[in-house]
C-alpha cells in the first residue's frame, strides 16, 4: 500500500491546508453491488472447492468479512474468514517508526489445501500483498492464493496483479485513495483527493 | 496512519538540525531509544509493548514455521556479566524467532577475566556493529554507561539490585491477562525489596499502568527512601492480602546478604513466606506470581508454587513475547533515527 518514501494514503486529510479536490468514485450502494460482484467472482472460480479468504488489516478485514458474508448467503455454505498481519513481514521496517502490529488470526482449518483468498481495500505498490504471500508461506500451503481489492490504483512496484478488482482508478503517485467503512469510519465511501 | 507519518517528518527534521549530536531524538512512535529503566516508558509505550506482544503471540500461535523475519541481517549481542539461565535463553529465543543473528557473551571464558573494562568490550562490540546490546550486569547502572559507548540500542537484563525492565513486562503482561486492564488493581509485592531490581522496575511499571502496588517486607529489606516511591508499604503480609488481585513473591536473594537481615529463614518463611493458608486469603481471581529461581520452602511452598492460581511457569513464556516485543520496537526505523 505504502511505497517508498510517499505517504500513500492520509487517512485523515480532511485537515489539510489548501485546496485539495475530493471525488466520490463509489457510493455507498456501489460498494455494496461490487462485494456482491466479487463474491460471486470468487464462487464462479473456485467451483465445489472450498475458499477460505484473509482480510489484510485494517479495512480489508472488514470487506473479507462482508465478502464471506455474501459468498455465504450465494452458496449456502460457510465461508471462513481471517485476518493476516503483514506488518512484520513488511521490507520498509528499518526505514519507519514502528508499526503497531494488527490483528492476526488463522481459521481454525488452517489453510493447507485450500483456496486462499487475500482481500485488501487499496492495491498500490503490491508492497503489502508480496509481505502478505511471504507471511502465509509461514502459516501453511495453501492450494492456491488469489487476491481480491477493492481499488486498484495503480502504481505497482512489483509484479502483483489482482484476481479481482472492484474498480480501478486511473491515480497520480501523489494523489489519496480513502476508503471509508461503516466499521472504521461511520460510512461506506471511496473518495479520491488530487493533491 | 496520518500521525505517524507527520510525526516523523518532523523528527527527522530535528535529527537534521541537531546533527550528530549525542542527544538523539526518541523514535517518532514515542519508544525510548534505549530500555534501562521501566521508568523510560510511560502509560502509552507500555502499553504499546504490551499489545505488541500480545499481536506476536497470536501472529505466532498455531503456525508451521516458528520464526519471524522481522529482524534479519540484525545482530544482537548478550552481553552477560552475571549469570542467568532464564532471562538470556528469553532473550536469545526473542532474537532468534524474530530471525536476528545471535551473539552470547558470558564474562566467564571471555577477555573480562584477562581484566578488560567495560568500555573496552563496548568499543569492541561497536566495531562489530551490534545493533542491539542485552546487558546484564552485577552493577548497578552498567547498562546506562554502556548505552553512551555503543551505537545500537541497549536493553537492560538486570543491572545490580536497580533495575529490571523487561521482567516487569512480562509481569504486566501476565497480569493483564488475568485480570484485564491494570487500573485500580491492587498488586501485593513481598520480600526482600531492598535487593530486587524486579521489584523497583515492577513498582515503577504497574504505578504507570494506573496499578495500586503495596510493598510488603520486615524494615529491614527495605530501601532507604522506599517512602518516595510510587507505591505504599506495609510489615504485615496477612493484612495485605485481603483485596489483592495479586501477589509477587520476590526472592531472599542470599547471594546479595552480608549482613543479618532476619533472625532465622524460618522466622522469615512464618511472616513472610506464602503458604496455602495466605493463598486462601486472596480472592478466587488472585494469581501468585514469582519471577524465578524460587527458594521452595523459604518464600514460597511448593503448593502454592504449583498449585491454583500460580502463573509462575506462564510468566516465563511470556518473557520470549515480551522480549520480541521489546527488540521489535527498538529495532525497527532505526536507519530513520540513526540519519
Amino acid at each position: 500500500m505504502t511505497p517508498g518514501n510517499t505517504p500513500a494514503r492520509r487517512e485523515d486529510s480532511t485537515a489539510g491546508a489548501g485546496p485539495e479536490v475530493r471525488a466520490e468514485i463509489l457510493s455507498e450502494a456501489d460498494i455494496a453491488r461490487t462485494i456482491d460482484r466479487i463474491a460471486h467472482q470468487i464462487l464462479e472460480k473456485a467451483g465445489d472447492e472450498p475458499v477460505v479468504l484473509l482480510g489484510i488489516p485494517t479495512r480489508g478485514v472488514y470487506l473479507a468479512r462482508r465478502l464471506a458474508d455474501r459468498i455465504a448467503t450465494f452458496s449456502g455454505r460457510p465461508c471462513p474468514v481471517g485476518s493476516l498481519d503483514t506488518t512484520l513481514y513488511r521490507d520498509d521496517l528499518r526505514r519507519r517508526p514502528p508499526r503497531a502490529l494488527e490483528e492476526t488470526s488463522i481459521p481454525a482449518g488452517g489453510l493447507d489445501n485450500l483456496t486462499c483468498v487475500l482481500v485488501d481495500d487499496v492495491l498500490y505498490s503490491g508492497r503489502t500483498i508480496r509481505a502478505a504471500l511471504d507471511a502465509l508461506r509461514d502459516h501453511g500451503r495453501p492450494s492456491a492464493v488469489q487476491l481480491a481489492v477493492l481499488v486498484d490504483r495503480g502504481h505497482r512496484q512489483l509484479p502483483i496483479r489482482a484476481d479481482y478488482v472492484g474498480k480501478n482508478i486511473p491515480t497520480a503517485a501523489d494523489d489519496d485513495v480513502a476508503v471509508r467503512l461503516t466499521e472504521s469510519d461511520g460510512r461506506d465511501a471511496v473518495e479520491l483527493i488530487r493533491a | 496512519m496520518t500521525t505517524t507519518i507527520k510525526a516523523t517528518t518532523r523528527s527527522a527534521a530535528n535529527g537534521d538540525s541537531r546533527g550528530d549530536s549525542a542527544v538523539q531524538p526518541p523514535a517518532p512512535s514515542g519508544m525510548p531509544r534505549h530500555l534501562l529503566s521501566a521508568g523510560d516508558l510511560n502509560a502509552e509505550t507500555a502499553t504499546l509493548v504490551l499489545d505488541t506482544a500480545e499481536r506476536l503471540e497470536q501472529a505466532m500461535s498455531g503456525r508451521e514455521v516458528r520464526k519471524l523475519p522481522t529482524l534479519r541481517g540484525r545482530t544482537v549481542v548478550n552481553l552477560f556479566y552475571e549469570d542467568s539461565t532464564r532471562t538470556r535463553i528469553s532473550f536469545e529465543l526473542a532474537a532468534k524467532r524474530l530471525s536476528a543473528d545471535v551473539i552470547n557473551f558470558s564474562a566467564k571464558g571471555s577477555s573480562v577475566s584477562k581484566g578488560e573494562s567495560l568500555k573496552d568490550t563496548a568499543l569492541t562490540l561497536q566495531a562489530m556493529g551490534a545493533d542491539a546490546v542485552v546487558c546484564r550486569h552485577s552493577a548497578s547502572g552498567a547498562p546506562q554507561r554502556l548505552s553512551a559507548w555503543v551505537s545500537g540500542r541497549v536493553v537492560n537484563a538486570g543491572d545490580g539490585t536497580h533495575e529490571h525492565p523487561t521482567q516487569a513486562l512480562l509481569d504486566a503482561f501476565t497480569l493483564r491477562r488475568h485480570l484485564g486492564e491494570l487500573a485500580g488493581r491492587k498488586i501485593v509485592v513481598v520480600g526482600d525489596v531492598l535487593h530486587s531490581r524486579v521489584a523497583r522496575s515492577n513498582v515503577l511499571l504497574l504505578s504507570t499502568l494506573g496499578a495500586q502496588v503495596e510493598l510488603v517486607a520486615p524494615p529491614t529489606l527495605l530501601p532507604v527512601g522506599v517512602g518516595s516511591w510510587p507505591a505504599s508499604v506495609s510489615y504485615d503480609l496477612d493484612a495485605s492480602l485481603s483485596g489483592a488481585d495479586a501477589v509477587m513473591m520476590l526472592r531472599v536473594q542470599r547471594e546479595r546478604m552480608s549482613g543479618a537481615f532476619f533472625p532465622t529463614a524460618r522466622e522469615y518463611t512464618r511472616s513472610y513466606g506464602l503458604d496455602v493458608r495466605r493463598r486462601a486469603m486472596l480472592p478466587d481471581h488472585g494469581v501468585v506470581m514469582h519471577p524465578g529461581p524460587m527458594n521452595r520452602g523459604m518464600e514460597i511452598t511448593p503448593a502454592v508454587a504449583d498449585g491454583d492460581g500460580s502463573v509462575i511457569v506462564e510468566q516465563v513464556a511470556n518473557g520470549v513475547t515480551v522480549r520480541m516485543a521489546v527488540l521489535y520496537l527498538l529495532l525497527s526505523g532505526e536507519m530513520e533515527t540513526n540519519a
